[in-house]
């Protein structure tokens, strides 16, 4: 995968201000997983940085899960090389790693209480009693769960045994945290109230974390930096306003929040944008820096939220773009209206329009002009029709 | 006044209907009667019968045993056959230890390594016991008698000393009583470890324990209940068998069970003989007892 590893050349690729003068912590040195003869991860670089809250995110199924395992030493690769913090770990026993990790279901030792639980890791160490109990008093104060330090994990509710599987982490200062699907078994309500806390604690206690997820609002919400992964593959890396504004993939479009994208013809360039042509002839202007290179046929991609409609009158320009067709669905929502719009091309855009109380408010049926900033239009390569299909069936679980 | 409509027809509230509620309050009584006949018929009443008689006093002549309220009766056998009562206690012991050490390997390995072939292997454990005991314990005399193939074998290459023999030593009580009872030790145990979720295994290796410190602080504290559950089931029947005594064993290691059954088909003397099974009855109730003391009473539900 090109612009996996060239975090200096590949814009995409760069860590938040600040974060690139800091020591890479964890660096994924071609590392290749197979299990019954299919790769789960395939050929992986990666390399998360100091402090960072790094997500892997992607489908079931994407190589995610064995990544963080392997980091974890649960599982070893087939090939490649794991370092952490400078030293080669790639076949080393877990419990030499300076790893912990928050498991998916939180793995509680059910016969002992919540002290314990939190004291396991600390009492495999020297260290002493009384230091082991202010340690573990301090970790239960910062995930809230004082006074709890006898109730069993049977006793816990669900978000209580996850805030204990987390200190019981966190108490060890590992270099790094590992939090496989943490959220997961969490409702909704709960999961948003502890993507804020978690991003708390995190800014507090300044570990690394690395967060795997297949929910990518989750992922979006809390990371410094996250990787759309797909089939044992890095497809997409970089800040989620990067990845979100300028996915790499048409997987990394459709998978990372909604896109519309128009099948087109590269035609030319004309400035710093490039020229596409879609099948009734109209032609979309997008940044040649977005551009995929040496290949002619691409998809033209925007975001809904960045398409305003109006009545008519507005001419495509360098810094415009404008499609026309006819409201098929309109939906109130609530915090916005959202439409289905059929063009020309024959491709349904969907347009999210704020409910602000001002702009035009059409019905099904009305003809109407889309128009949005050259700015916020992106290229990607077509998947192949084998790779859509796929991903029908991957949505679909 | 009684209206015959449906409960759901009618709109204000009523007083609810005799003959259902009747019928709502008997029902787990009359579904529990089978049960309970049962239980009474034949565990309360021969329960009764059996410490009657121990208050009961023999004419050795006659035979004809009468009420005479002789509570001596228990301290007095208990003393007699103190002996027996101490060889099947360390019988039991032994052979139950014995069941512990060889079914944990076998129990963990099915459990965690098992896979999708978990009930293969089971079932491949349980399948020399679809056998009846005593015939099991009869081909275990046949094996070890001085003059079966293994005994033979050994003499004739001399790789035993002269003389050296194991059937109706106490070595071949003990061994045929491990044998017989392996299964009420190798399920409870394959119970307990199968529900303890791998992952805590993982979390425990994650946490910086090795191996060793994973199994003394994870996995052996989990298995806990089972351990105990199956000391229960392998060393209570244990404790008062006798076919394995009977079969495999000598004149001069005699166990209790041994001893009842004498004194019940050979003697003739029942108050002796309930005597000594309301004891043994009475060291069970104790373990059990002392079980659901230490580790609740719900916990013996999950394993029996």
């Amino acid at each position: 995968m090109s612009g996996t590893l060239g975090l200096s050349e590949d814009e995409r690729t760069r860590a938040p201000e600040g974060l690139t003068s800091r020591k890479v912590v964890v660096c994924f040195d071609h590392v290749t997983k197979i299990f019954d003869e299919a790769p789960a991860v395939d050929d992986l670089n990666l390399e998360i940085h100091e402090g960072e809250f790094f997500s892997l995110l992607g489908p079931s199924g994407c190589g995610k899960t064995t990544s963080l395992r392997m980091l974890g030493g649960f599982e070893e690769p087939t090939s490649g090389r794991l370092l952490l913090g400078g030293d080669d770990v790639t076949y080393q026993a877990p419990y030499r790693r300076d790893v912990n990790t928050v498991f998916q279901s939180y793995a509680l030792f059910p016969h002992l209480d919540v002290f314990e639980n939190v004291a396991f890791g600390l009492r495999r160490q020297k260290i002493s009693r009384a230091q082991i109990k202010s340690k573990v008093s301090e970790m239960l104060e910062i995930v809230d769960l004082p006074n709890f330090e006898r109730r069993r994990p049977s006793q816990l509710s669900g978000g209580q045994q996850q805030r204990v599987a987390l200190a019981r982490a966190l108490v060890n200062e590992p270099t790094l945290l590992l939090l496989d699907e943490p959220m997961s078994a969490l409702d909704a309500k709960l999961r948003r109230q502890m993507q804020v806390e978690l991003k708390r604690i995190q800014a507090r206690v300044g570990i690394t974390f690395l967060y795997v997820t297949h929910d990518q609002e989750e992922a979006m919400t809390m990371s410094d930096r996250l990787a759309v992964m797909r089939h044992g593959k890095i497809e997409g890396i970089g800040s989620p306003k990067d990845v979100y504004d300028s996915p790499s993939t048409e997987f990394v479009a459709t998978f990372l929040g909604a896109s519309n994208l128009l099948a087109g013809t590269v035609t030319g360039t004309e400035g710093s944008c490039s020229l596409v042509r879609l099948s009734d002839g109209t032609t979309l202007r997008v940044p040649t820096s977005r551009t995929p290179q040496g290949v002619g046929a691409i998809k033209v991609g925007v975001r809904p939220e960045k398409i305003s409609l109006v009545e008519s009158g507005v001419e495509a320009s360098n810094v415009t773009n404008v499609l026309t067709g006819q409201v098929r669905v309109s939906t109130f929502t609530g915090v916005g209206n959202q439409y289905l719009v059929a063009t020309p091309a024959g491709v349904e855009v969907t347009v999210y329009a704020q409910n602000i109380g001002h702009g035009v408010v059409p019905r099904s049926g009305d003809q109407v002009t889309l128009t949005w900033p050259v700015e916020h239009t992106f290229a990607v390569v077509p998947m192949s029709g084998a790779e859509l299909e796929e991903q029908v069936d991957e949505g679909e679980l | 006044m009684e209206q015959s409509v449906p409960a759901h027809h009618s709109r204000s509230v009523k007083p609810p209907r005799h003959r259902g509620l009747w019928a709502k309050r008997l029902a787990p009584y009359l579904l529990s009667l089978p049960a309970g006949l049962w239980l009474a018929l034949l565990f309360l009443v021969p329960l009764f019968l059996m410490l009657s008689e121990t208050l009961k006093s023999c004419s050795p002549a006659s035979g004809v045993c009468t009420m005479t309220w002789n509570w001596g009766e228990l301290p007095h056998t208990v003393n007699l056959y103190r002996t027996q009562f101490i060889t099947s206690l360390l019988f039991a012991l032994f052979a139950t230890v014995i069941d512990l050490v060889i079914s944990f390997p076998i129990a963990y390995w099915i459990a965690f390594y098992g896979g999708r072939r978990k009930n293969f292997f089971l079932i491949m454990l349980l399948v020399p016991f679809f056998v009846s005991f005593v015939i099991r314990t009869l081909v275990w005399e046949f094996i070890l008698s001085d003059n079966g193939f293994l005994f033979s074998f050994l003499h004739h290459h001399h790789l035993v000393p002269a003389g050296f023999h194991v059937l109706g030593t106490s070595v071949a009580v003990v061994a045929g009583l491990a044998y017989n009872y392996l299964p009420f030790t190798a399920l409870p145990l394959y119970v307990a470890i199968e529900r303890i979720d791998h992952r805590v295994l993982d979390a425990a290796h994650d946490l910086y324990a090795n191996r060793r410190v994973a199994f003394m602080k994870v996995i052996l504290p989990l298995t806990i209940p089972g351990i105990f559950a199956a000391f229960l089931l392998t060393f209570i029947p244990a404790f008062g068998d006798y076919i394995n005594q009977e079969i495999l064993g000598g004149t001069s290691n005699t166990m209790i069970g041994t001893v009842i059954q004498n004194s019940f088909l050979v003697n003739a003397d029942y108050p002796a003989g309930s005597s000594l099974s309301v004891v043994l009855l009475a060291i069970s109730l104790i373990g059990i007892f002392a079980y659901a003391r230490v580790l609740g009473s719900r916990t013996i539900e999950e394993y029996l």
